[in-house]
């Protein structure tokens, strides 16, 4: 097989492309010979859509056939394990109460404003820490005091300033968000060639905000993006603290069937937290293409 | 004619460094004149336009760039080495890079592009990324860019080092019609006396640490000249004696 093959077969195969241009290419080589051999030898089919698409399948059949297995035969403890035939029943029971659609929404309205603060704060904290010295030395400190605190551990403080409001969830997740992304537009905006700062300068473009907007943002934006694609992930994660302030949503209701052991349920929220998430990180890799269609691709 | 950049007694120094690049350099260009830049690496070629482009603080002397303030122009405009385009914008959205702050309405900038993009042969690229050019087109969007402005000085670092011989030779005949139909005064450097020698009317031959004018030759050939001509290699020669002594 040719390696100078149009589409690169590290794409085909879905393996990790590096975020940056040029090691893109220079593991694109690596990564065509390589698997070449090993996957294009053996297993042809997986070279099309529909080949990956049944093997994806292929995976996901096994992993519920070991989970029925495990909970059918006694290998793992009955009444520990949700039974993978039961999940469909539970999941129209929470359709048809109305408690899905209305948990989902509440908890749409925490995300979408969690992860648009938390990131606005970040992209510009970070990004203004990068470019200012005294920032940068100011903050030093308090970053490292702050950074490890788990966001569950703010919930306190958000009752008490936000009361149980959409706001205080928001806050808590804003804050798992705000430090994804904080350090990766830190770093991108670091991160920028200073050869772009003297281009500027040349042609009489270094006011600051011409220089933000015309270079340092652009010549960040691969980096930040990334970061904030870990965030539209990490947000999700953080929803069942967030909603321990009180505030209904999946996090409460995946938290509310625990208690009372409803395991079904539970499984439930969690794969429709998987599903929007997927929705949203989809809509994100289309955005993120849209605004880094400059990148040779 | 007039002088549109008087260099006189600069001192320079690389941060940190205390051995000066240059002492006592004095260098002026005259109004449309071009005039390349020689000397072995590393003597501070790059360094001394980046001094006039005001990218370095002087330590001592004076750079005046005595261009006139005209309106919707700057007095001078940089090329480098590496074209430095942003590749995040369309070859039509980096030459019209430095438009921004010369007071030139949406019409007359587009007119601009569109007369730079015309000189340099790009009007077919202008909606193209620049990581879709070849070589030679990204060196001359970068030299659209420069001529935008208008400069009466254009500062060009090496601009053709790094495209192969053919395409050098093809981008030094079209500066040389764009330098003949717009006249700016041009300050060229390079380490290829032969291109210095077909190219200018005065070589000038930085030597020495710290560095100082060890030659400045007046190139007295018509144009348009011959790359074989018996003069020009000989004048071509004589220089690169004079440089290796």
């Amino acid at each position: 097989m040719s390696t100078t093959h149009p589409v690169s077969h590290s794409e085909r195969w879905g393996l990790p492309l590096p975020a940056s241009g040029r090691t893109k290419r220079a593991s694109r080589g690596r990564a065509s010979r390589d698997s070449g051999r090993r996957v294009g030898g053996r297993h042809r089919w997986l070279r099309t859509r529909t080949g990956r698409a049944l093997a994806g399948l292929l995976g996901l059949l096994i992993f519920v056939g070991v989970w029925k297995f495990a909970q059918a035969s006694g290998w793992a403890q009955p009444g520990t394990i949700p039974d993978p035939w039961k999940i469909p029943e539970a999941f129209l029971q929470e359709w048809d109460s109305g408690r899905l659609l209305s948990s989902l929404g509440s908890s749409l309205i925490h995300y979408s404003w969690g992860l648009a603060m938390g990131a606005a704060l970040g992209l510009a904290i970070g990004a203004g820490s990068a470019l200012s010295t005294l920032a940068d030395a100011m903050l030093g400190w308090l970053v490292r005091i702050l950074r490890p605190i788990p966001p569950l551990a703010w919930i306190v403080f958000a009752i008490a300033w936000f009361k149980v409001t959409h706001a205080g969830a928001a806050f808590v997740i804003a804050i798992g968000v705000f430090w994804v992304v904080y350090f990766t537009a830190y770093s991108a905006v670091r991160g920028v060639d200073p050869r772009y700062n003297e281009l500027a300068r040349a042609f009489g473009q270094d006011g600051w905000v011409r220089r933000l907007r015309d270079v340092t943002l652009p010549s960040a934006a691969p980096g930040i993006l990334a970061g904030v694609r870990t965030a539209v992930g990490q947000a999700w994660m953080v929803l069942i603290a967030a909603e321990l302030i009180g505030m209904p949503g999946m996090g409460q209701e995946i938290n509310a069937a625990a208690g009372v052991g409803a395991y079904n349920t539970v499984v439930v929220y969690m794969l429709v937290i998987s599903f929007v998430y997927t929705l949203c990180d989809t809509a994100f890799l289309q955005f993120e293409k849209r605004v880094l269609r400059w990148r040779p691709s | 004619m007039a002088t549109v950049l008087r260099i006189a007694d600069l001192a320079y120094a690389y941060p940190g460094s205390d051995t000066p690049v240059f002492q006592g350099l004095d260098l002026s260009v005259e109004a449309g004149e071009f005039v390349a830049l020689v000397g072995e690496s590393g003597v501070g070629k790059s360094t001394l336009l980046r001094c006039v482009a005001g990218l370095v603080d002087v330590h001592a002397g004076r750079v005046d760039a005595t261009t006139e303030a005209r309106p919707g122009s700057r007095g001078f405009a940089f090329v480098f080495q590496d074209a430095r385009l942003l590749p995040w914008r369309r070859v039509r959205a980096n030459v019209a890079y430095g438009l921004s702050g010369l007071q030139l309405d949406r019409v007359e900038r587009e007119a601009r592009v569109r007369e730079v993009l015309a000189l340099t042969m790009l009007t077919e690229l202008a909606e193209r990324w620049p990581h879709q050019l070849s070589g030679g087109q990204v060196q001359r969007a970068g030299i659209a860019r420069a001529l935008a402005v208008h400069p009466q000085l254009l500062l060009m670092d090496e601009p053709f080092s790094a495209v192969d011989a053919m395409t050098r030779q093809k981008l030094q005949d079209e500066l040389l019609a764009i330098w003949e139909s717009k006249q700016p005064a041009v300050l060229f450097v390079t380490h290829d006396i032969e291109e210095a020698v077909y190219l200018a009317d005065r070589v000038v031959v930085l030597a020495g640490s710290p560095a100082r004018v060890a030659l400045d030759q007046r190139v007295d050939l018509p144009r348009p000249r011959s790359r074989e001509g018996a003069a020009l290699q000989h004048m071509a020669r004589a220089l690169t004696e004079r440089l290796a002594a």
